[in-house]
């Protein structure tokens, strides 16, 4: 059995040693108080933060269908590089993953490029095709290996037939993650609807037709009791009402990008095809709005909306360039901005990346206790470097950070024990 | 041709007002001046863009702006060639950077596009080394338009902008033709109001600088001009107004309101006009209407645009 010493690294804040056997954790010590086993590999990790690998919960790996865009092979590569031991993927595929075949496929082609991890969760489609007329067969899904149910991509307009997906979602033990977009007044919309919108001509979506959806949907978990989880939280008036939601004991729990906290509709004022996401960035008082909940909680989880598209997609004036942002390679270091400036400690930091999508979606947790899985990643804080085409291991370069020099960086990677970055 | 030898045009593009100070709008507009003249000799052509090509590649469906570039390039003694949206490879699924790469790889000197989709021309201005002027893009901008309108106000006006009133009237929110115009006005101290239903109206409109009113009829008080926008059919279709009646009854521009303004308010339209929807029929052929100078007004002010814009890299020029 191989052994692995990690000397020196920071876990929260103390310097310690890790000993890993084999796939797991076996101890975690303050450093200097053991000698490494003399089998063991030596990882000098002084100056390094050590994480436990972390969950990207909404990601889009294209495969199948759209390989030129993304595959599960290219995706992994940009988690395992990019920090995350686990990835969660949309079912907005070709064919949409809304049968077990799909969901198996998708399956093999992960273990079959990346057999030590990083993980793929499938998610299953909410209803066949993604089309919000018939549900989809969720037991099916749930046996295959889906671990949570969506519409995202193309959200379902009618309360009623998402009243049944939560219901049925529910009765395999499934959490619906709801795209909330009201598809009337978010239609033909190419960005945000405010100033920045309006004196560039493009047509925009408004922030309600978020926010009444996220609405909706906490009324109807209130009302069935069951949970909702709200995918790519954007605007101030949607954290509000959670906020209001989760005081009243309501099941909603919500995720949001590094975007967000970090951009705004500005950005756009050029017409920037890389900045057209969906939802749309939106106003700076939206996006202080996104870090007070953050801070506060209300915000559970961080995800990257991972969305890439072939440069030819996205080379066309704005109202031709699909909506979505590449992210696996460049969020831990984006949202380690939220830790330097103060918003969150580097514990909530964990928090956000790792328990609570663990949590939420019952995955599986290192927390660096004794036989724990040894899925972690050691983090260099201060190391700046410049996220060009050629640092990004996704396919997709679609990112309006492109060429930004960004601070803290993953510089290495195990998961079950084994090294993969 | 044009006097001032010394003046380098300093815009390899057009792509709206807002790029351009008030000292080169006045350039533009002194220089669209001489040619106006020259529209008004027997002979009309003169030789000054000679081996010049301008293409006029319109993607959006256009007679009155087409012409009137076709016209300008002539008089000027470019060669122009036209590429419409169904004649081009655009419907054969070529995408617009492509096709934009093929027209300059025919090294044209200028490019004037017109586009349904917002920044179109910034997109292939980015993309070619040749001029590209802008005929339109969206609902962002119209700045040939603008042009044409400041230089039909300007005569009305004397050359004095600053403290004068102007009314925009119609749907704003679908207008290139008000958001050029608007940053253009603005800047040269007229006071900008706007008079449309809320539904015709940016959300953001109180953060503009301009008076919003819903009633025409205060709308209008003192105003030195009024400019009526062209109300799309297609806005009932999309839910937007009630019936084209009701817009008349409460929209549609009359002499009566016309006795509210100045007197000798000029009445202005970027055309094609709704006669009895938008302004009334008289009041488009009153002596107050501009509506025909505008036109003439195009074709002078495109000439001095193909020229800056053709020219500026030229020696001597």
């Amino acid at each position: 059995m191989m052994n692995l010493f990690i000397s020196n690294g920071l876990l929260r804040g103390t310097p310690v040693d890790i000993l890993v056997s084999g796939s797991t954790i076996t101890s975690v010590t303050p450093h200097g108080e053991v000698t490494a086993p003399e089998d063991a590999e030596v990882v000098d990790a002084t100056g390094l933060i050590v994480f436990p690998s972390f969950y990207d919960c909404h990601v889009h790996l294209r495969e199948p269908g759209f390989e030129y865009k993304e595959d599960i092979e290219s995706g992994l590569a940009a988690a395992a590089h990019g920090g995350f031991g686990g990835v969660m993927a949309m079912a907005n595929t070709n064919p949409t993953n809304d049968s077990a075949s799909v969901t198996e496929a998708m399956l093999q082609r992960a273990q079959q490029t990346w057999p030590n991890g990083p993980y793929l969760y499938p998610i299953g489609a909410a209803t066949i095709g993604l089309k919000g007329k018939e549900l989809a067969p969720m037991g099916e899904l749930a046996e295959a290996g889906c671990v949570a149910i969506s519409n995202d991509g193309v959200p379902v307009g009618g309360a009623e037939m998402f009243r049944h997906c939560m219901e049925y979602a529910a009765t395999y033990g499934l959490t619906v993650i709801d795209h909330c977009e009201d598809p009337t007044l978010a239609k033909d919309c190419h960005m945000n609807e405010g100033t920045v919108s309006e004196a560039i001509g493009v047509k925009g979506q408004p922030v309600v037709a978020e926010s009444m959806q996220v609405a909706r949907d906490i009324l109807l978990a209130e009302f069935l009791n069951l949970p909702v989880h709200l995918a790519h939280v954007s605007c101030k008036q949607s954290v509000d009402l959670i906020r209001w939601a989760k005081a009243r004991g309501v099941k909603v729990t919500a995720e949001t990008c590094p975007h967000y906290l970090l951009l705004t509709d500005e950005i756009l004022n050029n017409y920037s095809t890389a900045a057209k996401v969906n939802p749309p960035l939106r106003s700076e008082e939206d996006r202080l709005a996104m870090k007070e909940a953050v801070k506060d909680g209300t915000i559970d989880i961080f995800v990257t909306d991972h969305a890439p598209h072939a440069d030819h997609e996205k080379e066309h004036p704005i109202e031709g360039a699909p909506n979505g942002i590449s992210g696996l390679d460049s969020a831990v270091a984006l949202t380690w901005t939220q830790v330097e400036d103060g918003t969150i400690s580097e514990d909530e930091f964990i928090k956000l990346w790792a328990e609570k999508p663990a949590e939420i979606f019952k995955l599986p947790l290192n927390t660096f206790a004794e036989g724990d899985i040894a899925d972690f990643f050691l983090f260099d804080p201060k190391e700046e470097w410049a996220l060009t085409e050629e640092a990004m291991h996704s396919k997709g370069k679609n990112t309006p950070f492109l060429n930004n020099t960004l601070k803290g960086r993953v510089k290495a990677h195990w998961l079950g024990g084994t090294r993969v970055v | 041709m044009p006097q001032e030898k010394h003046f380098i045009w300093p815009h390899k593009d057009l792509l709206d007002v807002s790029q351009l100070s008030l000292e080169e709008v006045s350039h533009l507009l002194d220089t669209a001046e001489q040619f106006h003249e020259i529209n008004q000799r027997p002979v009309k052509k003169v030789p000054t863009l000679k081996g010049k090509s301008v293409v006029l590649f319109f993607a959006e469906p256009s007679t009155r702006t087409k012409t009137s570039f076709d016209v300008a390039g002539k008089r000027l003694s470019a060669d122009t060639f036209s590429l419409s949206s169904s004649s081009s490879s655009l419907t054969k699924g070529e995408s617009l950077k492509d096709t934009a790469l093929t027209l300059e790889a025919m090294n044209p000197d200028v490019i004037v596009l017109r586009h349904k989709a917002n920044g179109a021309s910034q997109f292939i201005a980015e993309r070619l080394d040749c001029a590209v002027v802008n005929a339109g893009d969206g609902c962002h901008a119209h700045p040939t338009q603008a042009l044409l309108d400041n230089f039909t106000l300007r005569r009305a006006w004397n050359n004095e902008y600053a403290g004068k009133t102007i009314l925009i009237l119609g749907d704003v929110k679908h207008s290139r033709v008000a958001r050029s115009n608007i940053n253009l006005l603005t800047r040269q101290g007229v006071k900008v109001r706007l008079c449309a239903p809320r539904t015709l109206l940016p959300h953001t409109v109180n953060s503009w600088p301009v008076e919003v009113f819903h009633d025409l009829n205060k709308a209008v008080e003192g105003v030195d001009a009024v400019m009526c926008l062209r109300l799309q059919l297609e806005r009932q279709q999309s839910g937007l107004l009630p019936d084209l009646s009701e817009y008349a009854r409460t929209y549609c521009l009359t002499a009566k309101h016309m006795e509210m303004a100045v007197e000798g308010a000029k009445i202005l339209h970027p055309g094609p006009m709704n006669r009895g929807l938008e302004i009334a029929s008289d009041l488009a052929d009153c002596k107050d209407s501009r509506v025909l100078n505008q036109v003439s007004a195009g074709v002078a002010t495109r000439m001095a645009i193909l020229y800056l814009h053709a020219t500026r890299k030229d020696k001597g020029a």
